[in-house]
């Protein structure tokens, strides 16, 4: 599944990233603690967090992840769209919380 | 291949600036993914580590076709007891930093865990040289 057939199905706002789309899915990670995420990540993975700030796109773009969302309605910095616009990492907002955006995701088909 | 960087202590916001650029290098030289993600884990470690607990410094680059080899150095306040800070879940981040995501003491295991050696070094009030090799030509965990 691509990261653009997500959208609609769980209803996420874009923030950043509109060009990288087409990034392909391999499964979902949840860490609010950078530290773990570095190690614990996979490739490919959509990453659901709290944190808005500019060093979630580091890491994401350092892991290849295949976007972010950032729960809860988390307000995401200017800094941190306009280096994911630049590193072709797609952020989403969204008010939902993880708990449900795992239910919509495994529904949907990513496990 | 060398490479050199200069990390701002200030400039939080661009932490992870330098982790980046390597791995662009690593991926035009045609290194596997697996290894360059090994080698963006433990250098974007060090990086942020410089900028949150030593307010910058410097990183050296040596890459050759067997292996990378970056040497971070800080004039920070030191680390007292590097085996303990060397423990999972050991961290002197401020309750402001962790709120941001940092802060859980996994930073220096990550370095272990990922280079194929890691050297650290560290004199109190004097700075930290932290030592990452990681070698090219072996396949990742
Ligand atoms: N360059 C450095 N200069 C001074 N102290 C350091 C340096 N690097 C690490 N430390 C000390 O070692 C501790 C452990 O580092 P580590 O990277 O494992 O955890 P952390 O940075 O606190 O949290 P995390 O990396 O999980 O965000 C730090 O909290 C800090 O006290
Ligand atoms: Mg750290």
């Amino acid at each position: 599944m691509l990261v653009r057939d997500i959208i609609e199905k769980l209803d996420l706002s874009i923030v950043a990233g509109e060009n990288a789309l087409d990034n392909e899915i391999t499964t979902v990670y949840v860490g609010d603690l950078l530290s773990w995420v570095m190690a614990n990540a996979k490739q490919g993975s959509i990453w659901i967090t709290i944190q808005s700030h500019v060093n979630i796109v580091a890491v994401a773009s350092l892991l290849n992840l295949s976007c972010i969302i950032v729960a809860e309605g988390a307000h995401v910095d200017e800094e941190a769209i306009e280096k994911a616009n630049n590193e072709n990492i797609p952020i989403f907002s969204t008010d939902k919380d993880t708990y449900n955006l795992i239910k919509e995701l495994i529904k949907i088909g990513i496990e | 291949m060398k490479l050199s960087f200069t990390v701002d202590g200030d400039e939080f916001l661009l932490a992870g600036e330098a982790s980046s650029q390597v791995k662009k290098v690593l991926k035009q030289l045609g290194v596997s993914s697996a290894i360059i993600r090994k080698i963006a884990i433990a250098m974007y470690e060090a990086e942020i580590n410089m900028v949150l607990h030593a307010n910058g410094g410097s990183i050296d680059v040596d890459i050759t076709p067997e292996k990378i080899y970056i040497l971070f150095q800080d004039e920070g306040p030191g680390i007292k007891d590097i085996e303990l800070a060397m423990q999972e879940g050991y961290s002197t981040a401020s309750d402001e930093i962790r709120e941001l995501g940092f802060g859980a003491g996994m930073g220096l295991p990550n370095m272990k865990r990922y280079s194929d050696d890691l050297k650290i070094s560290s004199e109190l009030g004097k700075g930290t040289k932290v030592e990452i090799t990681v070698y090219l030509n072996r396949e990742g965990d």
